[in-house]
């Protein structure tokens, strides 16, 4: 313990709790991706890849309907979504549609075809240099006992929460979302019940495309944020829903958090401490967590575990 | 009144199996109709003509028509047949097991929208099944064997329909439940539902059947009134296990007698 003594030193109070929240921060947009891979997961049993272009979109529509249209700030958001939404309902229609009753195998080789296109096009339309969405939250911070949090991680966290509590009403108490999840657990019987799949499908789908768009909204924000790589940053949201357990909405939420501080904490000390492990471990520390989590757990943290009489 | 009209029905499978070679059967208003056969005869298979999910197992009906109270159905999608007032109970039951007991009840309700209704018939499904009251709130999945085919009975009545098919409910239980879902299906029906009664169980099927049918390789093969059924030398022999001289190995009896019995 002596030998860590003076390492430990060197990291103040305050700059872990600046880091700690910084990582609230972060984790709270990877939640956010990953609450749109567990409804498509809910629902159709597939893991969407394509979750990754419609983050994409959701940013570079935000940037068009505000810099471009000059349209209302806020107003572009909600504009943003209904765009996500859109997306998602098409996609479905002229795609995922004609692939249902596939294996989830080709259903999962589609989504990743359509994170390649979809990223193309994006080049296409806007380039690729980085843009500035200009949002009026970059550069405004509020400090509380001495931690400085900013307006746009302040916004990406209320997100979080509003969409989390959103999805476990809708899950628990609408029709549609116990339709999602009794078509996920079987389909065929589902149908049985009068449940239209396709309906179940298309708002799944749908969405998807609209709490995308938001996520995507909350990595546009800041000085010249957006950008084509934007798409593989969802895949960084992958280790979050699985550690959370793939059809969980809580689980995603806290396995993006847990995902955004080993991150940022990571990155703290890996200078430190990790000095023989290159210079970015923090890019491999969630995955190493997802590991060592499914190794103990392997449905994830929050995870439906298989229901078997024995 | 015909309250289900299967006429010459003909399904093939992925473009090339023939399975259901022409059937005809009609579920009369107010009765419960038995089906019997053995594995393979093409029960299931015909119920899902009638149910419209032959598509989830690449099945096509070819020829024929199925009508609901006078309505064609042929090639209405599943959802809209539920609407119409058509509701089943799988075989092996098919519960969301995941789900609690109540969201499995609230799921057989998927096509009704009124409030009213939902209530009325939740109330009535409780009160015919006390045991599921009790357990609400539990996970479906571990409920036992009976409690199960219970709950996929409620399930299927929370639609409130007109018509109701059950694809061997006795499978898998021990006789006493046997013999309880046997008295739930003749109450049902005495509530005015029209019955489809599925069965391998002979013997319990035509207890309570009004009338019967027997499918054998895609056709039927012989049809009467159920107690007459329940006589039949044929049926006693093939599908109760009782011969004159008590019971004897299927290997004795030679399959062209039962063709020449049946066929002609």
């Amino acid at each position: 313990m002596n030998a860590l003594a003076p390492v430990l030193a060197s990291v103040s109070g305050t700059d872990f709790i600046q880091n700690l929240v910084s990582g609230l921060a972060l984790g709270s947009k990877y939640a956010l991706i990953a609450l749109g891979f567990v409804v498509v997961f809910r629902a159709t049993g597939v893991i969407n890849f394509a979750n990754g272009a419609f983050v994409l979109v959701g940013a570079y529509m935000t940037y068009q309907f505000f810099q471009t249209w000059e349209i209302n700030f806020y107003l572009s958001i909600l504009l943003a979504m209904a765009f996500g939404f859109l997306l998602g309902v098409v996609l479905e229609a002229l795609v995922l549609r004609r692939l249902v009753g596939e294996a989830p195998f080709t259903v999962i080789m589609v989504t990743i075809g359509l994170l390649f296109v979809m990223d193309n096009v994006v080049t296409a339309v806007w380039g690729a240099t980085n843009l500035d969405l200009g949002d009026p939250w970059t550069g405004n911070v509020v400090e509380v006992g001495g931690v400085r949090m900013s307006h746009r991680d302040l916004w990406a966290m209320a997100f979080t929460a509003t969409v989390l509590a959103a999805f476990l009403a809708f899950f628990r108490f609408s029709s549609m979302g116990l339709a999602m999840r009794a078509t996920a657990a079987d389909p065929e019987a589902a149908l049985a019940q009068g449940i239209s799949a396709r309906a179940v499908y298309r708002v799944a789908w749908g969405i998807a495309g609209l709490v995308a768009a938001l996520a995507g909204l909350t990595f546009a924000t800041g000085n010249a944020n957006i950008q084509p790589t934007l798409g593989l940053i969802a895949l960084a949201a992958f280790p979050a829903m699985i550690l959370g357990g793939m059809d969980s909405p809580l689980g995603a939420v806290i396995g993006g958090i847990i995902i955004g501080l080993v991150q940022q904490m990571t990155e703290l000390y890996a200078f430190e401490y990790l000095e023989w492990a290159g210079r970015n471990p923090q890019t491999v520390a969630p995955y190493v967590v997802m590991i060592i989590i499914l190794l103990v757990r392997p449905y994830g943290l929050f995870g439906t575990p298989e229901v078997r009489r024995v | 009144m015909t309250a289900l009209g299967v006429s010459n029905v003909e399904v093939v499978y992925n473009e090339v199996v023939l399975v259901l070679r022409g059937v005809s059967l009609t579920v009369p208003e107010g009765q419960i109709v038995a089906l019997l056969g053995a594995n393979g005869a093409g029960k299931t298979t015909l119920l899902r003509a009638i149910t419209g999910l032959l598509d989830v197992h690449h099945g096509r009906v070819t020829k024929g028509s199925v009508s609901l109270s006078g309505a064609d159905i042929t090639r209405a999608d599943p959802a809209k047949r539920v609407k119409a007032g058509l509701a089943q109970v799988m075989e092996g039951r098919r519960i969301f097991a995941e789900l609690t007991v109540d969201e499995n009840l609230r799921t057989g309700a998927m096509s009704r929208r009124n409030r009213e209704a939902f209530d009325d018939n939740r109330a009535r499904v409780l009160e015919m099944f006390p045991l599921l009251a009790g357990r609400l709130r539990s996970t479906a999945g571990y409920l036992s064997g009976g409690e199960q085919q219970m709950l996929a009975i409620g399930r299927a009545l929370m639609a409130s329909p007109d018509v109701l098919l059950l694809d061997e409910p006795s499978l898998g239980l021990a006789p006493r439940i046997v013999d309880q879902i046997r008295d739930i299906i003749v109450q049902v029906n005495e509530s005015g539902t029209s019955v489809l009664l599925v069965e391998q169980n002979a013997n319990m099927a035509l207890q309570a059947a009004h009338h019967g049918y027997v499918l054998e390789h895609g056709r039927i093969v012989k049809d009467g009134p159920g107690q007459d059924l329940l006589a039949d030398k044929d049926i006693r022999e093939f599908y109760l296990g009782m011969g004159e001289s008590g019971r004897r190995s299927f290997r004795d009896v030679k399959t062209y007698r039962r063709r020449k019995s049946w066929g002609s």
